[in-house]
């Protein structure tokens, strides 16, 4: 078994290595639930022979729909142990969108978590010709459907024990069958444009990138992950199905989406993915309770995170930290640093990923400052998914990092990123249009971004390409940008910027519930609903100021002067991806948005003062409604730049 | 049934229960094996007022039997007297076949009958775990002293408490909310956790007094998937009391009216809405 090229192989190899140790935990009934790596083979073998007893055959695809469970990573493997694919997708989808993956894939067999999921599939089931069975995991509301179409996991199980009565060695035949090269998993990008696309990733993609991962941060089987992100989404299948495989660490699941951070806290894993917006909103909540606190608490807080910041930057700026700030950090790591950090499930950590969008430099300084050990990455998922992290001792909040071991990165004239690494995707499925447009012939891969290395090699992401546009009179419009300084205000959930082909720049925001309303609350400023509170003056106000210090920042900067917001309104909804307006993963879809809001659009541009508006908005169970709003418009105060005042 | 599609949850199983009324309606009346609880000609009165008068009507094992009427009919009253916290001047109380004494509630509880209340009243400065518990309560044995020192029979006994407990937890999906006061929970959760508590009794009779009062849509339709649920899961009958007229014809196998403590209609949700002396009750037609 030397060359253990597929996961079904790697999962052969713990089994034999690592028999006895956990390889997945699931929280059920309040106890942690374990499966050593040797209960996970057995599993996995059990299900695949019962898959294969019902017809599933070398190629055929598996969807699976669900949340993080120890069953559906089982799926996973099965699936693969057959030489099928698995192809997992958001737990989130609607129906519609369900039926447009199952159909591209032509999946002939359907895994769904509970009832919820089921009836998702059932309801487009006419118009699914190829799905012949749903298999479920919890048989919760599920005892009265249809018994042919729809069975239990433990049901096909027995089917695998059976056909494993009769030939035991059918499984492991078939594990043998595959190679690297083939198709391992089949992942649909949730796409910020258009329909989405299949991305085709080998075995040997993905598990080249996962191994030089586990070599550069040193993982082995001590350490452990909490899987609470997207099957579908190529971070989860990398960290909890490639890198598990590979290191051999525990993966566990969480209770429910709720529990996620309460469950960090009992596990403690030592390894940890998370997103900006997580981490924002974790230092949200943090700082909402510490002004509940008592005084005494209160000022404790505050003192050692100033202390724990001036260590910091003494740290980045190489000059050496003085014995009182020393004993100060020591005092406050006891009391105030190592307490928060448990709060936040972060006690045994020591690595956290961060990816996705930019990272502002108050919240990286905290995290950094007592003690989390954050690093940038920079991939997607044709890339399996990594391109560039940040090395251990040079780590920024402005840039990615360096590229990987075996990465290649270079810039187009027009500075857009392009890459080349053993992880780079096979093709999209059933496009190779589309596979053409994004790859070259000698493998070089657009990721649409537009970015610059800085003097030190580290890659720095601008914004996509074709978001980078230009004002009237010439200047660059970097819409992301400007909106990632937005956002940096823990009052600013969401904020869309346009100014291309345009004489100025304006703004649409979505508030941030809680931070605002916290806020309001603490002013006595009286609300019913987010809409109400999107329309108070006061809330006008707040976000007036923020808008204004973007404005200042951005007038020192030469380039981007002419980019200052001048006119602004708040939304009076929460853009939702029910509503198509943001991607599963929670990016701004802004043709889309551009298209609901067009009114809106032409109001900040034609000096009106309000405008009304109704978008129609899809209910969490598929029902539509629409909701109107009258809002209101500001102008803003611009800076003039400073090279015009010198 | 137009309603039935704010209830896409329900939906598949709704069709197994009009396939399962329509058979009902084609028993004879003399079939009394199957019935739970039968009330007979019960009549209960305040001083002069008179709350209920002459009330007669069976729940049958398995169905979920909605009790409904405009306000002041009586339908708190009669659950009331169904859990034996009101004791009728006039009438009979059959459970389980058996004619029933004036028992105390605590008594009734043991008998396999629990419930859940109008104005939520769970103990606010507990967790929902321990809230729970005490639903537990009728079935502990144990004495003080062995479960203070925690050993040999009190502690296995905590121990299968616990596990069924957790089992309700999961299924009500309130994991996140297990060790929060429930003081401090929104008004819907705690709806959810008192249901808990009711079916933490293991009761052959669930007697639920408005469930979805005050709650929002998707509150609504959140609990009847839970009502439905605990009926096809544990098999549980269900008595409930609802003002929502869209839940009731919805969920409920049979439903009685009742009106100024009398009883004006009885049968399946469609004889109910045809019913002309329910729509003058619930029109207000004035009465003479």
């Amino acid at each position: 078994m030397a060359d253990a090229d597929t996961f079904p192989k790697l999962l052969q190899l713990k089994a034999s290595q690592l028999a006895d140790h956990p390889a997945i935990r699931e929280k059920d009934y309040g106890i942690w639930q374990t499966w050593t790596w040797a209960d996970y083979l057995k599993e996995v073998t059990r299900f695949a022979a019962g898959l294969s007893a019902m017809g599933f055959e070398r190629g055929d695809k598996l969807f699976i729909i669900g949340q993080n469970r120890p069953r559906m990573y089982f799926a996973v493997s099965a699936a693969q142990c057959l030489g099928g694919v698995p192809v997992p997708t958001y737990y989130d989808a609607v129906a519609e969108e369900m039926k447009f993956v199952i159909g591209h894939a032509e999946a002939k067999f359907v895994i769904a978590e509970d009832q919820e999921q089921v009836d998702k599939v059932i309801e487009i089931r006419e118009s699914c010709p190829t799905v012949t069975a749903v298999i479920y995991d919890d048989d919760r509301g599920l005892a009265d459907y249809d018994k042919d179409f729809i069975r239990s996991f433990e049901s096909v199980q027995a089917l695998g024990d059976k056909a494993l009565a009769a030939d035991p060695e059918l499984i492991n035949r078939s594990i043998q069958a595959s190679n690297g090269a083939d198709v391992s998993v089949i992942l649909y990008t949730s796409g910020t444009t258009g329909q989405p696309k299949g991305v085709v990733l080998t075995y040997d993609n993905i598990r080249s990138i996962a191994s030089i991962c586990v070599d550069l941060e040193g993982l082995n089987e001590t350490d452990s992950v909490i899987a609470y992100l997207p099957m579908a989404w190529i971070v989860d299948h990398f960290i909890s199905y490639a890198q598990a495989h590979i290191a051999g660490f525990c993966v566990c699941c969480p209770e429910s989406p709720e529990t996620v951070m309460a469950d960090s806290r009992e596990i403690g894993p030592t390894y940890h993915f998370t997103s900006p917006r997580v981490l924002e909103n974790h230092r949200t909540s943090i700082m909402i309770r510490m002004e509940d606190a008592s005084k005494l608490k209160r000022w404790m807080f505050h003192k050692s995170l100033d202390v724990a910041k001036r260590c910091l930057d003494a740290k980045l700026e190489g000059k050496p930290i003085g014995l009182f700030d020393q004993l100060m950090y020591k005092l406050g790591k006891l009391t105030v640093y190592e307490p928060l950090k448990n709060q936040l499930g972060y006690s045994r950590t020591r690595l956290t990923y961060t990816a996705g969008e930019a990272i502002g430099p108050d919240m990286f300084d905290f995290y950094r400052s007592i003690g989390i050990h954050i690093k940038q990455v920079y991939g997607q998922t044709e890339a399996s998914p990594f391109v560039t992290v940040q090395p251990d001792d040079q780590i920024r909040s402005d840039t990615v990092g360096k590229p990987i071991k075996d990465v290649e990165i270079r810039l187009s004239d027009d500075g857009e990123v392009l890459f080349r690494s053993p992880g780079v995707f096979h093709s999209y499925y059933k496009n190779p249009e589309a596979t053409r447009s994004a790859k070259t012939e000698d493998g070089w891969v657009h990721t649409g971004d537009a970015g610059i290395f800085d003097s030190e090699g580290h890659l720095k992401i601008i914004d996509r390409t074709k978001d980078v546009g230009r004002l009237n009179n010439g200047a660059m419009f970097a819409p992301k940008y400007i909106e990632n300084k937005l956002k940096f205000f823990q009052y600013i959930l969401e904020a869309i910027t346009f100014g291309d082909a345009r004489d100025e720049v304006t703004a649409m925001i979505n508030i941030d519930l809680s931070a605002v309303g916290d806020w309001a609350e603490r002013r006595g400023l009286s609300y019913g609903s987010y809409q109400e509170l999107a329309a108070h003056p006061e809330v006008y106000k707040l976000i007036e100021e923020c808008i204004e210090q973007v404005n200042a920042d951005l007038a020192a900067d030469e380039l981007l002067a002419d980019s200052q917001v001048r006119r602004f309104l708040i939304l009076h909804k929460e853009l939702d991806a029910d509503d198509g307006e943001l991607t599963r993963t929670r990016k701004l879809r802004r043709r889309i948005i551009a298209e609901r809001y067009k009114t809106l659009i032409d109001a900040l541009y034609d000096g009106s003062d309000h405008c009304e508006i109704s978008v129609e908005v899809t209910f969490e169970d598929g029902r539509k409604g629409s909701l109107n709003g009258d809002i209101r418009i500001v102008s803003v105060r611009v800076f003039n730049t400073l090279a015009k005042t010198a | 049934m137009a309603t039935s599609e704010l209830y896409l949850c329900a939906y598949s199983t709704l069709s197994q229960k009009q396939h399962d009324r329509d058979n009902q309606v084609m028993m004879p009346d003399s079939v009394v094996d199957d019935v739970l609880l039968s009330v007979k000609n019960i009549s209960l009165s305040f001083g002069g007022v008179k709350a209920l008068e002459n009330i007669s009507f069976d729940i049958r094992k398995g169905e979920i039997r909605a009790i409904i009427g405009p306000n002041g009919a009586g339908k708190s009253s009669m659950l009331n007297v169904i859990n034996g916290f009101y004791h009728p001047q006039d009438g009979e109380v059959w459970f389980k076949g058996i004619r029933r004494n004036n028992l105390k509630p605590h008594q009734i509880a043991r008998q396999g009958i629990s419930r859940t209340f109008q104005n939520i009243a769970l103990f606010k400065g507990m967790t929902t775990l321990d809230n729970l518990m005490t639903g537990r309560i009728t079935r502990m044995n144990t004495n003080m002293f062995w479960q203070a020192i925690w050993y040999g029979r009190a502690e296995r006994q905590e121990i299968e408490h616990r596990e069924r407990i957790e089992q309700i937890i999961d299924f009500l999906k309130i994991q996140s909310i297990r060790k929060t006061p429930v003081g401090r929970l929104p008004y819907g959760l705690q709806k959810r956790v008192e249901l808990g508590r009711a079916l933490a009794a293991d009761a052959d009779l669930l007697l639920l007094d408005e469930p979805m009062a005050g709650m929002n849509i998707e509150e609504k339709e959140d609990m009847c998937r839970y009502v439905l649920d605990v009926n096809e899961q544990f098999g549980t009958t269900i008595a409930l009391i609802e003002h929502d007229m869209g839940v009731v014809m919805d969920i409920a196998d049979r439903v009685v009216v009742l009106d100024y403590g009398r009883k004006i209609g009885d049968g399946v949700p469609d004889e109910i809405r045809n019913n002309q002396t329910v729509i003058d009750a619930y029109l207000g037609v004035s009465h003479d």
